[in-house]
């Protein structure tokens, strides 16, 4: 691949292949191969690539797959991305995969976890607890411990002991990954249009289920290619999305939002892969110390996170401000409790702030836009209208 | 005579001591005392004693405002202010009744908060709840204890010591600064030992049920019987005496061969056996208890019971390892279990008690109890064959509990469990 269309390509039949081909065949090419998928929003995927093993990230099945069974496991008044998950599993899509992790996001993953458990699905089901004490001694110990025993499961599998250097090389394989995807998200910030959001979103997606060489390798190209692309710009405000970090978007409402008027300059679609703000150390003697002390340290905020001395409202306006955006729209899946709960405490301070927001609900699987459409084009309208207002001065 | 005035006994010493605690609440800043809001599910009474420190049960408010029918107009308060309709309906009574003056439901205002104790235990919203209130109540300090999830059901030394170290490191210094009172560990022994009384004579209490009839419902009266153990008196004499009480009213029911007390008097005829999953609804509360009872059925042992702490499997605090024994009570809240945990327990009670069936109240704005229900019931259908029904309705939120809906569902349950209880004896006789 060459071209910055045959990559947007390639990402796009990777990103929502519910078959996991790619990582599939990855596992059949050698003897003892072990993949572990894991659910929104963040893992350390470096360990699990350690282990000599492929993290594949499950996303649900958004407007790709339809749902028969995995109604019959969720009330009609639980998000959409449990059942859709459910789904993919009785349905055998996730039957190469050896184990699956759920990372602590709220209730309804934390139990889909425990009825993986109870289906017996996979050699081993892990509830990932990521620590709410943000002490390095205290929840980063603990953290730790989580991850040596998501080890331990990977290594009752392929019976491969992790070593310092392996997971020092793939920290560092996992650094580069996230510094060319905040690349990518810098020269979009400034030229937004060399990129689309939908394709920008393919070429993210993508790295969740494809070895994270092969991705480093692409994204390298892509890099290099919108560096050159000039593009030409359109009439469009900038904003930022947020409350996407888990169920995510139809793509046909990630392209609805571009039509409607606005360069989407930042956004937590995949928030899980750019989760850690800058690189992990790589040389260390205790790697997974490192890991935790980024976790503790470099997070981005996220409405799974309990955000103590941080607040998350302050840390989306400084995007705000520095992505240069116009506003914020909050996207929230229906019945997404963390996104939903944020809402307030994110309005009300936008509201004092004077930085401009709307907000909707989606489900993965809707595919009418109509009203959505409107409601952004009608945002970014008002925004023009208003375009010669200055920017709020951020203050605590 | 003897008997109703042993029933007043037991009514009496709660109302004292409930009426004693958001009177002293409400008198708290007069009298100096500072002020710990905290949830049920993992609730360190003992720990908050031993700082003298006063509780507030933010779900408790909520669910006496509904049963006070003034949830509605709270709820559309906090629905005003950005909340959205589809999260926990006990954050927005709580927020609502906030906005609206913080006046408690017995009409005594609340005070602030001076501690937010963040005892994320079991449920998600906890975290977000108290994120809100943190906005509200800045000069509060919050004070995150993070209980491990039994995703291996199990409480591994890991967690333990997890829990201990947050203990020692960050919770007691916290309160140990914003109380004034120095941390005193035989103070908290001496609760520990009262609250393993207590919980003795709790896990008593709810055995009762094995009585056919059983003497009492272990839902719709339990979640009364669960008061004092779960907002604040665990670890008191009080709480101790008032069990005893109980249980000695109980055990001459059991003797008079008398079945539960319902709100329209003593139920005459036990006629289903029942066991309930998910918290009842509190807007309408009456009318859902009303219609089990008028059909017969009766609670013999329920999930909600269990959210304060389950006790049924020999777990008690252990004034010998105090902090270890915080942490392993927090751990060990029902909604803390993992999937597979709630159904052998769920399984366990409706073996032991006897139960006819078993019915799912699902709540719609409490995904930590809603999200895996169904799945739930239908592996304790396969595993015991007994009858299973569903009904929805919600825990404060009156627009989300329909009568006519859950009494049709109710009524066809109910016409299940006849026609399986035909059955069984029809193949008994052959």
């Amino acid at each position: 691949m060459k071209t910055l269309n045959e990559i947007i390509e390639y990402c796009k039949v990777q990103s929502f292949d519910l078959k996991f081909t790619r990582a599939n065949d990855w596992k059949s090419e050698k003897e003892g191969r072990v993949l572990v998928g894991y659910m929104p929003i963040y893992f350390p995927r470096e360990i699990i690539h350690a282990a000599g093993a492929m993290p594949v990230g499950i996303f649900g099945g958004g407007d790709r797959k339809q749902i028969i069974k995995g109604d019959a496991y969720y009330q009609s008044y639980i998000c959409h991305i449990p059942r859709s998950i459910i789904e993919l599993a009785l349905d055998k899509h996730l039957d190469h995969l050896d184990g699956f992790i759920f990372p602590s996001i709220c209730d309804v993953i934390r139990n889909l976890s425990g009825i993986f458990k109870q289906q017996k699905i996979g050699k081993f089901v892990k509830y990932m607890d990521f620590p709410q004490n943000f002490l390095p001694e205290i929840g980063g110990v603990f953290y730790q411990q989580e991850m040596e025993h998501v080890l331990r499961y990977i290594k009752a599998i392929n019976h491969v002991e992790v070593t310092t250097e392996a997971l020092n090389h793939s920290i560092s394989l996992y650094n580069k990954n996230r510094k060319m995807i905040a690349d990518i998200y810098d020269i979009r910030q400034e030229r937004p249009w060399c990129l689309t959001g939908e394709e920008l979103y393919y070429i993210v997606r993508a790295g969740t289920v494809i070895p994270v060489e092969e991705h480093n390798a692409m994204l390298e190209i892509v890099c290099a290619l919108i560096k050159e692309n000039k593009g030409i710009p359109q009439d469009k405000i900038k904003v930022v999305i947020s409350g996407a970090f888990c169920e995510q978007p139809a793509i046909g409402l990630i392209k609805a939002i571009e039509e409607a008027g606005c360069y989407v300059v930042d956004d937590d679609y995949m928030l899980g892969s750019r989760m850690i703000l800058g690189d992990i150390q790589d040389t260390s003697a205790k790697p997974l110390e490192a890991i935790a002390n980024a976790y503790i340290k470099q997070s981005q905020y996220s409405s799974s996170i309990y955000d103590v001395d941080n607040p998350k409202e302050y840390r989306l306006a400084k995007i705000v401000e520095q992505r240069g955006a116009n506003g914020v729209i909050f996207a929230s899946a229906s019945f997404c409790d963390p996104s939903l709960l944020d809402a307030p405490i994110f309005q009300n301070a936008f509201n004092r702030l004077g930085i401009r927001y709307i907000s909707f609900q989606f489900s993965e699987n809707i595919n009418q836009y109509k009203v959505i459409k409107e409601q952004v084009g009608a945002f970014s309208d008002s925004i023009k209208l208003w375009e010669d207002e200055p920017m709020p001065i951020l203050q605590k | 005579m003897s008997q109703e005035a042993q029933k007043e006994r037991s009514m009496i010493l709660q109302k004292e001591m409930i009426d004693g605690l958001f009177n002293d609440l409400a008198n708290a800043k007069e009298n100096g005392k500072k002020v710990c809001y905290t949830f049920i599910p993992g609730n360190l009474s003992e720990l908050i004693r031993t700082f003298d420190l006063l509780p507030v049960y933010p779900e408790i408010n909520a669910l006496q405002s509904a049963m006070r029918k003034k949830s509605a107009s709270y709820i559309k308060e906090a629905e005003r202010n950005a909340h959205s309709e589809d999260v926990c309906t006990y954050v927005k009574c709580d927020v609502g009744m906030m906005m609206k003056g913080n006046i408690g439901p017995t009409g005594l205002k609340i005070p602030e908060p001076d501690i937010l104790l963040l005892s994320y235990t079991g449920c998600f919203t906890f975290l977000k709840w108290f994120e809100t209130l943190k906005r509200e109540y800045p000069k509060a300090k919050v004070i995150m204890v993070h209980t491990p999830y039994q995703e291996n059901a199990e409480m591994t030394p890991e967690m333990t010591q997890y829990m201990v170290k947050q203990f020692k490191e960050e919770v007691i210094p916290q309160m140990e600064a914003v109380s004034g009172v120095k941390y005193d560990e035989e103070k908290l022994k001496r609760h520990l030992v009262l609250a393993k009384e207590a919980q003795d004579w709790i896990t008593k209490i709810f055995d009762t049920t094995k009585h056919v009839p059983s003497p009492i419902d272990a839902y719709f009266a339990g979640v009364y019987y669960i008061g004092p153990i779960n907002i604040g008196f665990r670890g008191t004499q009080e709480a101790v005496d008032y069990y005893k009480e109980l249980y000695k009213e109980i055990q001459e029911r059991i003797r008079l061969g008398l079945g539960p007390i319902t709100p329209e008097g003593e139920m005459k005829e036990e006629k289903y056996r029942l066991v309930v999953e998910g918290p009842p609804n509190w807007t309408s509360f009456r009318e859902f208890w009303k219609l089990f009872y008028d059909m017969g059925a009766v609670i013999v042992a329920s999930s909600y019971t269990k959210v304060g702490g389950v006790y049924d499997n020999g777990w008690r605090h252990d004034a010998t390892r105090p902090l270890e024994s915080l942490a392993e009570y927090c751990m060990n809240c029902y909604t803390n279990l993992n999937i597979p945990q709630r159904i052998d327990l769920l399984a366990k009670s409706i073996t032991d008690y006897k139960a006819d069936g078993y019915i799912t109240n699902s709540i719609k704005s409490c995904n930590s109890f809603s999200a895996g229900q169904l799945p739930m019931m239908r592996a304790i259908e396969d595993r015991l064959e007994v009858p299973v029904g569903f009904i929805e309705s919600d825990l404060v939120d009156p627009r989300y509990f329909s009568y006519s809906n859950i009494k049709n569902r109710l009524e066809s349950y109910f016409q299940m469990l006849e026609q399986t209880k035909t059955i069984k004896k029809t193949e008994a006789a052959v």
